[in-house]
């Protein structure tokens, strides 16, 4: 197990390497140039060739690309050019609020998903299931901005129970906290939701229709036990990967959600250095949502060993 | 398959006994002291924090927050000693003698010397093209002593007063001495200032929120605030600055009072926020901004004057305004090359531009002009509604007498490199593209960068036209109001000759804020001292 654990993590080497020349290869050959930017609409062409040599734009690919591995090297993500802070410094303010709505949003959606997709395969055909499959089609078609203004609308503007925008820290208290995080994290639960209970209720179908499960119906298992204890425990498998594949995709930036509640998180501000071209940051945040993602199966393929025991590392 | 649910309810009633916990303490979550906050939502997000080194204008307004200035203008055009408290001329017009207030400090509690201000006047004047004009003629600056300075120049120059009172983008910010030496193309990131409002740099979280609070040792002067002259009487402890980029949930966050005040109400979203009672909405910005359509002169078709003058003669700016600001309330033509209301603008031969819009003459001329059908790019910005709506109706007219259009639609960031290319078309190169520029950055000669016609070294578009510059520097050295209008007039003739840009239309931004504000200054910037919240 620690063999391979030591050999996944460093395999994450090689990849993250392969991600940083990609990257960086893409930034420097797509089209915009950050100094035109900075300078505004109003500044002269010589201004804009003097911004550039000063930010180091106007050196050759190699030198720009070796002055970052080296920064690198020494664990430095570089300076944004726009604000001059540490991209670390800014990555680091966007952590809390995508780390909190994503921890919400698959409490909310594993919550209501999981339950509701065991309940659909139990009584497949039935109402409650016409009714989850029906509510998990229309979670994956309304767009999440559409979910999201409905909420804001009703809960915001016309109930005023909660705030229509923005992110408070868990360290303002828990109160703050939870009220603005509850209309992003049920908006985009939904989303997760819809996923994870066609997912459960799938894998629940193959299950139940196995040998072992008529078996332990016919013996008089409770009917609860049966379905949790044993028929969830081996569907588990696919529904984890899936909400591991959802907190890696919740993490790398729920950009429509960040925008519509105006939450400081990660995709926001991805989005907003791609489209200034403030290439430190897009370089920082690609290095960290590769990493995300590779930890994040390396966890998930380590959690199947506890739904399995055939599966060994 | 049968199962027994009585577990389940339990475990669904103690959730939601949970949620409703979590929710009521959510609604009673404490609020912090921080005595009166003026929550506002700027036009864009902060990414810099100098406002030499770009051009942005909510960099120019975070400059307005933080730091002082030594001149302003004021809403009668008039500059007004700000910092300065007096000043004297000498008689042949080369010296200029500068003496500071009072109880000038910094943020940092150091007091403001003549050293800090003759830093930042160089700094200044290094990229502003104003300022670029002042430094050429600039023999010295000298400190006289710490609240005295001295301006030496090589020739006299009517407009030093006008320079250092700019109200826009670049505008000659006061910078403690050690902060202004930084070179004028290096990022400042020390915003200590001397102005209204201090920055809390450890709250400021770039793409969401901007916190200052109020300079409790500043001296505001005793007259009434005039734009950015008089009295910058702060009446909140706080300002948080929080950028919402998305429409729909900052008219939420407006009707609700989340927010106090948003400073650019998108005009389709007016009706709306109109309709809340606690709203108002209003256009406190009596100069608006210019659209602008923009040839390259290097490149064919529009290096022909004909074909620039085929376009001028269709453009019809109602249109433009319509597109612009949804309604001609808040869009309206304005055929000057300065911008309207100012003392420099006139309807000086804007008959090309008010005439008959008349598209068998427009035919003709390209037909002069010997155009065969080139591909002519027209760029557009779609995140830059502004942009997009200019570019969208100018591709329609275009077409309309026999032009060979292709819309290159990209984002902003994209536009403006590839403005920058001198190129033929077919080598990434461009034909027209729109912008606008608000109404302080073009009222005069020596402001409109655009209306230049130094060849390569103009503004994007790079226009030839020696009789334009002979104009321009008539006008700097024109003595009088009424010999400066008379140049201003003569320049505008020959623009709507040559065709450097079409302006296509004037228009206002509405801003929307909370009836329990007060104060709110009527100007082309939004300034935040003397606004009151009750």
């Amino acid at each position: 197990m620690l063999r391979y654990l030591l050999k996944r993590l460093l395999a994450t080497i090689p990849v993250m390497g392969v991600v940083a020349l990609f990257v960086f290869s893409l930034l420097y050959l797509s089209p915009g140039d950050p100094a035109a930017v900075i300078a505004g609409d109003i500044a002269t062409e010589a201004d804009i060739a003097r911004i550039r040599a000063q930010l180091g734009l106007d050196q050759p690919y190699l030198v720009r690309f070796g002055g970052w591995l080296w920064a690198l090297a020494h664990g430095d993500l570089g300076t944004s050019i726009f604000t001059s802070l540490p991209v670390a410094t800014l990555i680091g303010q966007r952590v809390e609020p995508t780390l909190a709505l994503t921890l919400c949003t698959m409490i909310v959606a594993v919550a209501l998903a999981v339950p509701l997709g065991v309940l659909a395969a139990a009584r497949a055909g039935g109402w409650l299931d016409r009714i989850v499959m029906a509510v998990s089609v229309l979670g994956f078609s309304v767009p999440v901005f559409v979910i999201a203004y409905g909420l804001i609308l009703l809960f915001a503007v016309h109930l005023e129970w909660l705030p229509v925008q923005g992110y408070r820290s868990w360290h303002d208290g828990f109160g703050p906290f939870i009220s603005h995080m509850i209309l992003p994290s049920v908006a985009l639960g939904i989303v997760y939701m819809a996923l994870i209970a066609r997912i459960t209720r799938a894998t629940m179908l193959d299950v139940l229709a196995q040998d072992y499960v008529r078996t332990a119906t016919a013996k008089g298992l409770a009917p609860h036990t049966m379905l949790i204890r044993h028929a969830l425990k081996n569907a588990a498998v696919p529904i984890v990967t899936v909400i591991g594949i959802g907190v890696a995709l919740l993490i790398g930036g729920v950009v429509v959600t960040e925008t519509v509640f105006a939450i400081p998180g990660l995709g926001r501000l991805t989005v907003d250095a791609i489209l200034r071209r403030d290439y430190p940051i897009i370089q920082g945040v690609t290095l960290l949502f590769s990493a995300v993602y590779v930890l994040v199966n390396l966890l998930v393929d380590l959690s199947y060993s506890l739904f399995d025991p055939r599966i060994r590392y | 398959m049968s199962v027994d649910f009585t577990k389940l309810q339990g475990h669904c009633r103690r959730v939601a006994l949970g949620l409703a916990v979590a929710t009521g303490v959510a609604l009673s979550g404490p609020v912090l002291a921080q005595g009166k906050v003026l929550r506002f939502v700027p036009e864009a997000d902060l990414r810099s924090l100098d406002p030499i080194w770009t051009t942005a204008y909510i960099t120019r307004n975070h400059g307005y927050m933080v730091y002082d200035v030594l001149f302003a203008t004021d809403a009668n055009f008039h500059v007004q000693p700000q910092m300065v408290d007096k000043w004297e001329v000498s008689k042949d017009n080369l010296s200029y003698t500068f003496t500071l207030r009072d109880g000038l400090k910094f943020h940092d509690g150091a007091p403001v010397r003549s050293a800090d201000c003759i830093a930042s006047v160089e700094r200044w004047a290094k990229r502003d093209v104003f300022g670029q004009r002042l430094g050429e003629l600039t023999e010295s600056w000298t400190a006289v002593n710490d609240k005295t300075f001295r301006l030496k120049l090589k020739k006299p120059f009517p407009y030093v007063l006008e320079a250092l009172g700019k109200p826009s983008s670049n505008v000659p910010f006061i910078m403690p001495e050690r902060v202004a030496k930084t070179d004028a193309f290096t990022a400042i990131t020390d915003a200590t200032g001397s102005g209204p409002f201090k920055f809390v740099k450890e709250q400021w979280v770039p793409g969401n929120k901007v916190v200052y609070v109020k300079n409790t040792d500043y001296v505001p002067r005793r007259e009434a605030p005039s734009w950015g002259a008089g009295g910058k009487v702060v009446k909140v402890d706080r300002v948080e600055w929080i950028y919402i980029p998305d429409s729909a949930t900052a008219a939420a966050a407006l009707n609700t009072g989340e927010v106090d005040w948003w400073q650019q109400l998108p005009v389709d979203l007016v009706p709306i926020v109109a309709k809340n009672k606690d709203i108002k909405v209003e256009s406190v910005d009596p100069l608006g901004s210019i659209g602008m359509l923009r040839f390259n002169h290097l490149q064919p078709p529009f290096n022909n004057v004909k074909m620039r003058q085929a376009v001028l003669a269709i453009v019809d700016q109602n249109d433009y305004a319509m597109a612009i600001a949804g309604d001609m309330k808040n869009g309206k033509p304005c055929a000057s090359y300065f911008t309207c209301g100012t003392p420099m603008a006139s309807t000086a031969g804007s008959e090309a531009l008010t005439g008959k819009r008349d598209f068998e003459r427009a035919k003709a001329l390209v037909k002069e002009a010997g155009y065969k059908g080139e591909k002519i790019v027209l760029m557009s910005a779609t995140d830059q509604p502004i942009v997009n709506s200019q570019a969208l109706v100018t591709q329609e007219l275009l077409r309309k007498i026999g032009l060979n259009v292709e819309l290159a639609a990209s984002d902003w960031g994209t536009m403006i490199t590839r403005r920058s290319s001198k190129e033929p078309v077919e080598k990434g190169g461009w034909s027209i593209f729109h912008t606008w520029f608000v109404g302080p950055d073009i009222t005069t000669p020596a402001l409109n960068s655009a209306l230049r016609g130094a060849g390569e070294k103009s503004w994007f578009g790079w226009p030839t036209d020696a009789k334009l510059e002979e104009l321009r520097d008539a006008w700097f050295d024109a003595p009088t109001v009424a010999e400066q209008k008379k140049i201003a007039e003569e320049m505008q003739r020959r623009a709507f000759e040559t065709v450097p840009y079409v302006p296509t239309a004037q228009f206002i931004i509405p801003t929307a804020y909370r009836s329990n504000l007060s104060g709110v200054i009527n100007s082309p910037v939004t300034f935040l001292w003397n606004v009151e919240k009750k």
